[in-house]
């Protein structure tokens, strides 16, 4: 029993250090640390340097493009990227329809879509959830209808993050009514966002921003090429997408980050106040959270350790999403308590690069409320918490 | 990375198991609870002959050369069979006082016998007054020509009442809550002036109070240095901390599993309750709360192993977690069970009551936070 990774690790761990140090732009390193979102431009341009250097497709197996790391490498990277406080890649592309088309796709479907995919030329989107389809997927009546050589498509998708940059949505449709169990005759089906008919339609969030948005389909005419594996096997394909999206949701490295970051804050005096490491009660929720966090990474990393050594991952990696996101959510709470009142001027203009006027508070502390609220959609997203503890009660403790 | 067991810790780990469904099913366990002892002498017997009392101690020392992973995989087992056996006491406790500091001599005398199982030793390590806090030692040892006059009170002495050496860290200089000026000593528990009031504590197990008036003891009995004690008093805190943390991850274990079986066999409105999901969810957190818990078990016994600088962090983290969601865990444990669950008969009911008594011991929940926070 051992932690410590093997020297090739620990060459490979410098190795990711040294990029992040010196190929991550330092002015959106800047950004980043002062609280500021980036815009579309720079997050494609970080992805085209990871293109650059090989490290788009991190899950990716290497036919296609991919690293082909090993879950240890993939975890010793998230912790760089997240200590260097990068940008997650958008994952609508390279983490989800990537990995669906290299997996179920045509060969023609490969050779078509993944180039671009691997190099962000293309922005991608995802088409799941529908006005009455939230937790219960697989009630969605977006219908994709055969006539001739192409599929009509209407109806309306919703949640679409970032939806309006996008160029082309990944759906799950309706191909066919007429089945025994709904989870059937659903297909997935690949539709470029220029094709006459589709629209979109913003939605703002809770903190003011327009991050997701409405897609409406009206007899959008969809090629039979654009739908992937077989018709009616597209919620296979699209839980296995979601397996992937949960794994992923945990952040464990980010919250890391995050709280060393808090425990260092809290150490100096902001406006003349006490430093706030003096108040007990704040540093024992802290502490709290630490040790929860602690204790996930460490479920993370026996994840990890079982599928390095072949084995299936076992109960502690379902856990994962949804103590990932509680923490997470835990953690954007303390933030808000250390700014205290200067948690709430609403004052988004003042992340924008050309902000010019008197800023208000100290280091994004007025960014702390609208994370706070914004965030309130990770233990919604990727299936709620309560669908996962459905599933953890169904398939792990067999009730 | 490698969180598997290693081939001599999987023998171990499947020699008790093996013991514990074999031979130790939990009306045996309440008999020997319920004996004049506490615990089975027949079972400490074969603790010695399987080699489990010699774990943590070195190979010059006759033992095994085991660290606290080892233990760890043992306490986890001893907790799932909720064994009463005083491996806590004997092997963690004193032996952890004697093989830190002990001469070649004291060795001789007293480790050898608390390894082949002769010999039943303990610490006493709390006084009334000091709550929490190991070095708040108002127990006097005062030098008397060659020999040491010890006068004070012990509290919580576990298996106090059957033990033959006891251990007892005395003040020798300093404040009452100074670090410095702890010296421990080996007192055979029949030396003229040990008084010791044994009793049953809630969780089946025995303790004692011990008051000590005028024990006179020879310079032989000092282990380590005069003023010196705090170290390996604290060290052997620290393990034993981790070592009831093990045992308290084997009970939420075990009471986890109890409770989804039980919600799959018992009927309410014509349908097994484990069907509803207001218990669902309960179950799936009690799941998550073994799985947080054997993963920060896993990094706190491994840190402490290794000696690092967050070995003190390790130890409180593990224990905080025990104490906080490791005691709510027990709770739900009992109220899925319903009625059955708040009776003596039923096994669920005698984990709670261990894993409680663990959340109070060595610093609670309380305790720990407040030196995370710091």
């Amino acid at each position: 029993m051992h932690v410590t990774f093997s020297p090739g690790e620990l060459v490979f761990q410098e190795e990711v250090r040294a990029f992040f140090r010196d190929e991550y732009p330092e002015d959106m390193r800047q950004k980043r640390d002062k609280g500021m979102e980036l815009d579309p431009d720079d997050q494609i341009r970080w992805q085209q340097l990871l293109y650059k250097k090989g490290w788009a497709g991190i899950n990716w197996p290497v036919e296609y493009g991919g690293t082909g790391w090993t879950p240890v490498q993939k975890y010793i990277y998230a912790t760089e990227e997240a200590n260097a406080n990068a940008p997650l890649v958008i994952p609508f592309g390279l983490s989800m329809v990537g990995p669906v088309i290299y997996t179920f796709g045509s060969e023609e479907q490969k050779q078509r879509f993944l180039p671009d995919i691997l190099a962000s030329k293309v922005w991608w989107c995802q088409g799941y959830s529908e006005p009455g389809s939230g937790s219960d997927l697989a009630s969605l009546k977006t219908r994709a209808d055969l006539v001739g050589d192409h599929f009509v498509v209407s109806g309306t998708k919703t949640w679409t993050t970032l939806g309006q940059h996008a160029d082309w949505i990944f759906c799950l449709v309706r191909t066919n009514t007429d089945v025994a169990r709904r989870q059937e005759g659903i297909s997935f089906m690949l539709i470029d966002m220029k094709s006459p008919g589709v629209s979109v339609k913003p939605i703002i969030l809770l903190d003011g921003v327009h991050e997701v948005n409405e897609i409406h389909f009206e007899n959008v005419e969809v090629p039979v090429e654009n739908l992937v594996g077989e018709e009616g096997k597209g919620w296979t394909y699209g839980k296995v997408l979601l397996q992937h999206e949960r794994a992923n949701i945990a952040g464990v490295a980010r919250s890391r980050y995050r709280l060393r970051r808090l425990r260092n804050q809290v150490k100096s005096s902001v406006r003349g106040a006490a430093p706030l490491s003096g108040d007990k009660n704040f540093m024992r929720r802290l502490a709290a959270v630490e040790v929860e966090l602690k204790a996930l990474e460490y479920t993370e990393l026996r994840t990890l350790a079982a599928v390095s050594s072949g084995k299936a991952p076992g109960p502690e990696s379902s856990i994962l999403k949804v103590k990932g996101t509680e923490i997470q959510q835990a953690i954007d709470m303390l933030y808000v308590q250390a700014a205290g009142y200067y948690a709430l001027p609403y004052v988004p203009d003042q992340y924008r690069p050309d902000f010019a006027d008197q800023y208000i508070g100290e280091e994004a502390e007025t960014q702390s409320s609208l994370r706070y609220f914004n965030y309130r959609k990770a233990s919604i997203y990727g299936g709620s918490n309560e669908i996962q503890k459905n599933i953890i009660a169904k398939h792990v403790l067999g009730l | 990375m490698d969180f598997s067991l290693n081939e001599v810790q999987e023998m171990l780990a499947d020699s008790i198991e093996k013991f514990i469904d074999n031979e130790y099913p939990f009306d045996a366990r309440q008999t020997y609870a319920a004996s004049e002892s506490g615990f089975s002498a027949d079972v400490w017997k074969t603790f010695a002959e399987l080699g489990w009392t010699t774990v943590p101690f070195s190979e010059d020392d006759g033992g095994f050369n085991g660290d606290q992973v080892d233990v760890m995989v043992m306490m986890q087992r001893f907790g799932r069979g909720l064994l009463v056996e005083p491996f806590l006491a004997n092997i963690v406790l004193a032996g952890g006082i004697l093989k830190r500091v002990g001469s070649a001599a004291q060795k001789q005398q007293w480790l050898q016998g608390i390894m082949s199982g002769e010999l039943q030793a303990t610490l006493a390590f709390t006084e009334p007054q000091a709550r929490y806090d190991i070095a708040n030692i108002a127990t006097t040892a005062t030098a008397d020509g060659a020999d040491w006059v010890l006068n004070g009170q012990k509290g919580l002495v576990f298996n106090g009442g059957t033990s033959d050496l006891i251990i007892v860290p005395a003040r020798t200089s300093g404040k009452q809550d100074a670090e410095s000026g702890i010296t421990l000593f080996a007192v055979p528990a029949d030396t003229a002036g040990m008084s010791i009031n044994a009793y049953h504590t809630v969780d089946g197990l025995r303790a004692a109070e011990l008051t000590l008036n005028d024990v006179r003891v020879s310079r032989d009995a000092v282990l380590g240095g005069k003023d010196e004690g705090f170290v390996a008093l604290d060290e052997t805190i620290d393990d034993a901390t981790l070592a009831i943390c093990a045992e308290a991850v084997g009970i939420m274990q075990v009471l986890k599993d109890k409770t989804v079986e039980y919600s799959k066999n018992r009927s309410q409105f014509g349908v097994p309750i484990g069907s509803f999901q207001a218990l669902q969810h309960r179950m799936v957190d009690m799941l998550t709360v073994c799985e947080q818990a054997q993963s920060l078990l896993l990094w706190a016994t491994m840190t402490v192993a290794e000696g690092g600088a967050e070995a003190k962090r390790a130890v409180s983290s593990i224990k905080y977690l025990v104490g906080t969601s490791g005691q709510t865990l027990g709770e739900e444990a009992v109220q899925l069970h319903g009625g059955m669950g708040v009776t003596w008969d039923l096994d669920v009911a005698h984990y709670f009551k261990r894993l409680t008594a663990i959340s109070q011991l060595f610093g609670n929940a309380d305790w720990h936070l407040d030196k995370l926070a710091a």
